[in-house]
């Protein structure tokens, strides 16, 4: 939206705001799409500030960029949070941070994920201590790209989100419920003894890990 | 029978819908004065809903699931037992069999079921965050009792209604007849509705939101409703102890958004004091002014 001339700075972002909140249904019921609603209107963002996207955080938050007016305000825990954001490369000692985080938050639940180092690995591709595809560890629902992309791409990032939210298409946590076997393979390959305890998680597939 | 129930769904009601507006406006000001737009004025009864329908995966033994049924069963009951209107059958709740010292009672029940749920739960920082509570409820507590203790002495009643009937005229409110007990309340009002001069509590960044660190979902769905009933409740018993009470709907709005915009207004000023702060202040300000009230009316008058 941000390369038309029909806008510019501001009224974009006004603009991607209505337009997320007025959009077709895709056959949801009526109790479902104002449930999407809902949702669509009130994210909370774990930012977990991994690499130098944390930067492009904090004038999205503040006064500059003012997330706020979307719904979007930073949430203390990952108990209370629906966004999980990870902002660039991760170290596979922190990706077992991540999961863990990402494994208390409370569905429905969302993962954006910022910068080309968390699609392929970016600059760090040859790195022997960052993973390469965020999405084999936990499911991504939303990739910025761009190093870094800047707030406005956030903020486009985050609309889109709000569009699939409220159209009630099926998310990263259903695909994690889903492939629990699949993205605890692929974290046990990187972790190694490193994985965090089965009681973490084997609620995930009913206790039978 | 039929009738207190209409009315106290009546009341709870509004008291939601009052709650979330005055929230939403809180945060809406808020934002201007940072020189943002702020979310909608909707925006907690969208969070609100959003934490409602999410899901609830904790286990931490059934005190943490008690915690805050106790807290809005509180809150629930607190609102019942302050009268809206006055001259009016509707908004009374059953006021008729309570009084303001039952409400200075029910007022502990919220911190105290924070207190159960959060040690249930283990989370260091919810421990951190209820010993600042209560530590805060210390400091504030005197000053705020002391307070209502004058409003009670001056009307030699503890009946809230009597207190509301006995204010006829702007010249008869107490805010005019004691502006004593007014100064000495206000303040420690502030704090039990964790504004902002005394929000140590729930820091977000310090203590990673304090006793509610470590609710999600449901819970902090179910903790936040109470929160906004229990904020509208408490201007509304300020409302009738100090500003003459209302005899329709839109004075009462009117009369507590007036209240409300004054205490935003000074939580908007002041930063964060520390718990020690906080006790230090509670203890020598409103309580040296509270006690001065005290012996001007017991004595003097």
């Amino acid at each position: 939206m941000y390369h038309k001339s029909a806008c510019e700075g501001f009224q974009c972002e006004q603009q991607l705001l209505e337009s997320s909140l007025s959009q077709a249904d895709a056959g949801l019921g009526v109790v479902e799409r104002l449930v999407g609603w809902l949702r669509q209107r009130s994210l909370f963002v774990l930012a977990y500030g991994t690499g130098c996207g944390a930067i492009e955080m904090r004038p999205l938050m503040t006064s500059r960029f003012d997330a706020e007016r979307f719904g979007i305000i930073g949430a203390a825990t990952p108990r209370q949070a629906d966004v999980l954001v990870i902002s660039g490369y991760l170290a596979i000692k922190t990706l077992k941070r991540v999961i863990r985080s990402y494994e208390q938050m409370q569905e429905p639940k969302y993962v954006i994920a910022l910068g080309s180092c968390t699609i392929n690995g970016g600059m760090y591709w040859d790195s022997y201590n960052t993973i390469k595809c965020l999405d084999h560890y936990i499911p991504v629902d939303m990739y910025v790209n761009g190093c870094m992309p800047r707030p406005e791409s956030l903020i486009e990032g985050f609309s889109a989100l709000q569009a699939r939210i409220g159209r009630g298409e099926p998310s990263g946590y259903q695909r994690y419920r889903d492939n629990i076997d699949w993205y605890k393979a692929n974290q046990r390959r990187v972790l190694g003894d490193n994985m965090p305890p089965a009681y973490t998680y084997d609620w995930y597939s009913g206790g039978a890990v | 029978m039929l009738h207190i129930l209409l009315d106290s769904l009546a009341m709870i009601a509004l008291c939601y819908v009052m709650g979330f507006l005055f929230r939403g406006f809180y945060r809406q000001f808020n934002a201007r004065l940072q020189r943002r737009w702020g979310p909608s004025i909707w925006q907690n009864f969208y969070d609100n809903l959003k934490f409602l329908l999410k899901s609830e995966t904790l286990i931490h033994g059934p005190m943490f699931f008690f915690g805050p049924i106790i807290i809005a069963a509180g809150a629930i009951t607190t609102v019942l037992f302050i009268p809206f209107l006055k001259d009016s059958i509707w908004l009374q709740g059953v006021s008729a069999h309570g009084n303001l010292i039952l409400i200075i009672y029910l007022l502990v029940v919220g911190p105290l079921g924070n207190a159960l749920a959060v040690g249930s739960s283990g989370n260091p920082f919810g421990v951190m965050g209820v010993t600042r509570g209560l530590t805060r409820l210390m400091g504030l507590e005197v000053p705020f009792f002391l307070g209502l203790a004058l409003v009670m002495l001056q009307h030699e009643t503890a009946s809230v209604q009597a207190i509301m009937a006995a204010q006829d005229s702007i010249a008869h409110w107490n805010l005019i007849t004691n502006p004593l007990a007014f100064a000495v309340i206000l303040l420690p009002f502030i704090a039990s509705q964790n504004g902002s001069p005394f929000d140590v509590v729930g820091a977000p960044v310090e203590v990673y939101a304090g006793p509610r660190v470590e609710f999600g979902g449901r819970l902090l769905g179910v903790l936040m409703t109470q929160n906004m009933m229990m904020t509208v409740a408490k201007l509304v018993l300020m409302v009738d102890l100090f500003l003459g009470g209302a005899s329709n709907i839109f004075e009462l709005i009117a009369k507590a958004f007036a209240l409300f915009l004054l205490t935003t207004a000074i939580s908007a000023t002041f930063p964060r004091l520390k718990t020690e702060q906080t006790v230090d202040f509670f203890w020598t300000v409103p309580l040296g002014v509270a006690v001065l009230g005290v012996i001007l009316n017991v004595w003097l008058i």
